[in-house]
């Protein structure tokens, strides 16, 4: 446990403090105490700055499972580190802002705040650890506290909806990433990524290689929102907004952009990753920026610009990996691309991170943000207007905001790595620089819109369910500190360049720096008269175009028949996965427990016959055997009558007590061979279990004689028949052949030295195989809080009263 | 086909054997879970051990008495169980060892001499509070069902 471990913890520890501090401090705001804790965290983080400059790493770890390779390594590069800050660094700006947002009196904050704690917590796991498998848990972390945030206001439908629309989706995404895992790790002996890369060249080869690409990849374009899984986005703009600048801009979807640059050390020199990665992050920006357009929720534009920037940043990343190419790696000249991909991802938190703090101001203090009731705010809030004006420019791409430099250096890596030559990009090349540009007059378009339609425009404040006026300074500071930067930035670029965002590609391209090559990073407000320049001029003169005429373009968006949107496949997914699964739950699930233990039993068989039979295991050798006693001979005719007779008794109280015969015969073997805890133990149960079935004696219906149909019958006998004999041949099998020697000799020889115990049996349960007992205790207890809900809820009608 | 879970017996010589009968099963509970790492014994026999001295109340009683000897929520039992041996296998990660591995040593103890401890009594105990919190949060759910 080291420092960095704590800070990674630090959330998730400062969130068992939450409720308390809420129920004892109503006076005051939650979000005070919170603020401190990314406060400590982004000036902890910021101290590790000068170390990653100097390209050094910082490695810590702490076992977890070492037997299984799982250990909770922490590992700080510059690309982690950048995220790192990101993720404190508005994280603190958020919560600031939520202070104001959220009202202390009416909202449940202590909820809100503990799952934004875990967020972060889940946020800083996924950028530090070196450990895949670490990794995953902290990815599906962030999918939960997600969810958890969007259906935040869960008594409303939409947020309910929005919630399970991410969950299904991104968990669908991390599942495909476990079988990613899986199989690198198979390939590559080993669940460290670093590790994983420096053995690269001995399975890169593999077809199985290629299928853990695209899981890798799934999971990546699942969390990012890119095209065609972009669409659960729109819908977690239910979250209150704060969550929506943190999660659903700033950080959370970034997660997919990080696993891409993570991962592409490993994967990033095969064609098929360059094809995807950039030709999904290509369409998804032009899809996303399309798309926003047509919205009329302030938000619902924010979203879709988000995914198409994402889509841009995802692209970019992709058309790095030109820069592995062998041909090209010492010269290095297809760096730019990912210098710019982390450049525009810092780019895009300030600013749309400050538009969405706009939209929630708007959103606060109108009621609405519907862009058909808004308009000409201006006057009424100047301070907003300004956010929103550096905002929107700087993400449309015009200078001198930050949004320009990195758009231009955007432009630079689409025009070089097409004309590149590289993947056989001669025939369809020209398509990449075509989607970046129509994709960039869009975004121009939406941009715009945005602005106008909410700040300028007619003014026509009787619609409004609010008096607009400006909001408290408390709510304006984030979002100012968040524009300032904008400016900053788009001013003074290479304040960035060396200190984060060297080191940052420097951990993407390892194998640049490897070949001798050198990452140099300078960005230039001007570069003289050039393609790039071209392009922008086109960008601005053919979006403000298209403004203009917005009204008579509108009705195209309406053209588009409403089945073919992928919301409504989804809908349709989800409603006929719930009607086969009522099906196949009617037919099978009849209410009458035999069914179900006909299920059980005959599939049991069904595993241990054919498996028996198949790998041909069945052996039976009598030597091993000791002799038979008298006792047992006549322990084994008291069981094997009281068995009997159970199936021909015809009151149930017979049968418990003839089943209680049965279960104490079974004890006193254990007597016989000596094993007492087994005997103590089977006595125990027997005895609580026949007090049990007295119990529930009084509630269950006469034994029912209605299946007493012959048929009925045998397929009962066949069953029970067959049982017994499956666990017989088993029984014998197993002791007439020995595939490994015995691990009793192990407990044997290790009870005492290594667990200091001397009772094997115990010291097998609470020691050797601790594991097991955790989690049989763990399905008791589900087992015993199942039987209490469904008697109490049957009870009650179904609603916990 | 309803009856009601009270008694109309009166069984007198079940019922006082009972009140210091079920001392005994409860204190043989308790040897059995501290001999468990040495001699047969441990904290699932001692736990089920529990709940028939619990049961054997509820037999010769009725729910409502047991409810008032032991005025406990057995599901709370039942998490407190699951807390403890969690947190004992956990306890592990703070001194850097891997998940779920135990500690021993010998304590002087006033009363007591030299005594044994074994942080694998601590998850026992967690087993002990799950068993004893299940069997009786059934028992007494089905029971109190009518």
């Amino acid at each position: 446990m080291s420092l960095l471990h704590l800070a990674i913890l630090l959330p998730l520890l400062a969130s068992l403090f939450i409720p308390f501090l809420y129920k004892q401090f109503r006076s005051v705001h939650t979000g005070w105490f919170v603020l401190l804790v990314p406060l400590t965290l982004v000036i902890y983080f910021s101290q590790y700055i000068s170390q990653t400059m100097a390209g050094e790493t910082v490695t810590q770890s702490m076992q977890w499972i070492p037997s299984l390779g799982i250990n909770f390594v922490a590992y700080l590069d510059g690309l982690g580190l950048l995220f790192a800050l990101l993720i404190t660094g508005i994280g603190t700006l958020v919560v600031l802002y939520s202070i104001y947002y959220l009202d202390a009196k009416k909202e449940a904050l202590h909820n809100f705040y503990v799952y934004l704690l875990l967020f972060m917590t889940a946020m800083l796991g996924i950028v530090l650890s070196d450990n895949m498998i670490v990794l995953y848990m902290f990815w599906e972390m962030t999918s939960i506290s997600s969810f958890l945030l969007i259906g935040y206001w869960y008594e409303r439908e939409r947020s309910r909806y929005g919630a399970q629309k991410s969950m299904l989706i991104t968990v669908f995404g991390g599942l495909s990433m476990l079988g990613g895992i899986s199989i690198l790790s198979l390939l590559s002996g080993s669940f460290s990524i670093r590790e994983s890369f420096s053995t690269l060249s001995t399975y890169s080869d593999d077809p199985l290689f290629l299928v853990a690409l695209v899981l890798f990849l799934l999971a990546a374009f699942t969390k990012s929102a890119q095209f065609p899984f972009h669409i659960w986005l729109p819908d977690a703009m239910e979250a209150p907004t704060p969550v929506s600048a943190y999660l659903h801009s700033a950080t959370m979807v970034k997660a997919g952009l990080y696993l891409v640059a993570r991962m592409s050390p490993i994967f990033a020199e095969t064609p098929l990753w360059f094809y995807l990665v950039s030709g999904v992050g290509m369409f998804t920006l032009f899809w996303g920026s399309l798309n926003a357009v047509k919205q009329v929720d302030l938000k619902a534009i924010l979203a879709y610009s988000t995914i198409s920037q994402l889509g841009l940043i995802m692209s970019l990343l992709g058309l790095g990996a030109a820069a592995l190419q062998v041909e090209a790696l010492p010269d290095s000249l297809y760096t730019i691309a990912t210098v710019a991909a982390v450049f525009h991802l810092i780019n895009h938190a300030t600013f749309k991170g400050s538009l969405f703090m706009m939209a929630g101001i708007v959103d606060h203090e109108t009621g609405t943000r519907d862009l058909r009731k808004l308009g000409g705010l201006s006057q009424l809030m100047p301070v907003t207007f300004t956010i929103a004006m550096i905002g929107t420019l700087s993400m449309a791409g015009v200078p001198p905001f930050n949004g320009f430099l990195s758009k231009e250096m955007f432009l630079t890596g689409v025009n070089q790595v097409s004309e590149s030559g590289l993947f056989h990009l001669e025939t369809f090349g020209f398509l990449f620089p075509l989607f970046a540009v129509v994709g960039s007059i869009f975004t121009f378009v939406y941009s715009l819109l945005i602005v106008y339609r909410t700040f300028l425009g007619p003014k026509q404040h009787d619609k409004l369910p609010k008096k607009p006026h400006e909001a408290p300074l408390g709510m304006l500071v984030s979002p100012i500190f968040l524009a300032s930067l904008v400016i900053l930035i788009g001013l003074f670029p290479n304040l960035l360049s060396n200190t984060l965002i060297r080191p940052a590609v420097e951990a993407i391209l390892p194998q640049v720096l490897a070949a001798g090559g050198e990452i140099d990073v300078h960005i230039k407000l001007w570069h003289g008269f050039n393609t790039e320049l071209l392009f922008t001029f086109i960008i601005i003169t053919v979006g403000f175009l298209l403004f203009k005429t917005f009204p008579k373009w509108q009705s195209l968006y309406h053209r588009m028949p409403k089945s073919f949107s992928l919301n409504h496949q989804y809908d349709g997914l989800l409603r006929r996965g719930e009607n086969v699964s009522t099906g196949i739950h009617d037919a099978v699930m009849t209410g009458y427990m035999r069914s179900y233990l006909v299920y059980i039993f005959g599939f049991i068989v069904l595993l241990v016959l054919s498996s028996l039979f198949f790998f041909d295991a069945f052996a039976f050798d009598v030597d091993p055997l000791s002799s038979i006693s008298t006792y047992e001979i006549i322990l084994v005719l008291v069981l094997v009558s009281s068995a009997l007779s159970i199936t021909f008794a015809r009151s149930r109280l017979t049968s418990i007590i003839l089943l209680g015969v049965a279960g104490y015969t079974v004890a006193l073997f254990f007597v016989l061979f000596r094993a007492p805890d087994l005997a103590l133990t089977q006595l125990v149960i027997e005895t609580v279990s026949v007090a049990l079935f007295l119990l529930v004696f009084y509630h269950m219906p006469e034994i029912s004689r209605k299946e007493e149909r012959i048929k009925f019958k045998l397929g009962n006998a066949a069953i029970s028949i067959l049982v017994g004999l499956s666990v017989t041949l088993v029984a014998l099998a197993s002791l007439s052949q020995r595939s490994f020697a015995s691990i009793a000799k192990y407990y044997i020889d290790n009870v005492a030295d290594l667990a200091a115990g001397g009772n094997m049996v115990n010291v097998i349960l609470v020691d050797f195989r601790g594991f097991d007992t955790l989690f049989e205790i763990s399905v008791l207890a589900i087992a015993g809080l199942g039987i209490y809900a469904m008697i109490h809820f049957r009870k009650t009608g179904g609603i916990d009263k | 086909m309803k009856k009601p879970m009270k008694k109309n017996t009166n069984d007198v010589i079940l019922e006082s054997a009972t009140t210091f009968i079920t001392f005994i099963i409860f204190l043989f509970a308790v040897y059995l879970f501290f001999a468990g790492h040495y001699t047969p014994g441990g904290g699932f026999i001692g736990g089920l051990v529990t709940s028939s001295a619990l049961v054997l109340i509820l037999l010769a009683f009725d729910i409502k008495t047991l409810r008032q000897i032991l005025p406990f929520d057995y599901k709370m039992v039942t998490a407190v169980g699951m807390l403890i041996a969690v947190l004992t296998a956990s306890g592990a990660l703070l001194f850097n060892v891997p998940f779920f591995t135990h500690a021993h040593g010998y304590f002087e103890l006033p009363l007591f001499g030299k005594t044994s401890l074994h942080t694998a009594m601590l998850f026992d105990l967690g087993v002990y509070f799950v068993v004893v919190g299940v069997t009786m949060t059934i028992i007494q759910t089905i029971g109190e069902s009518d």
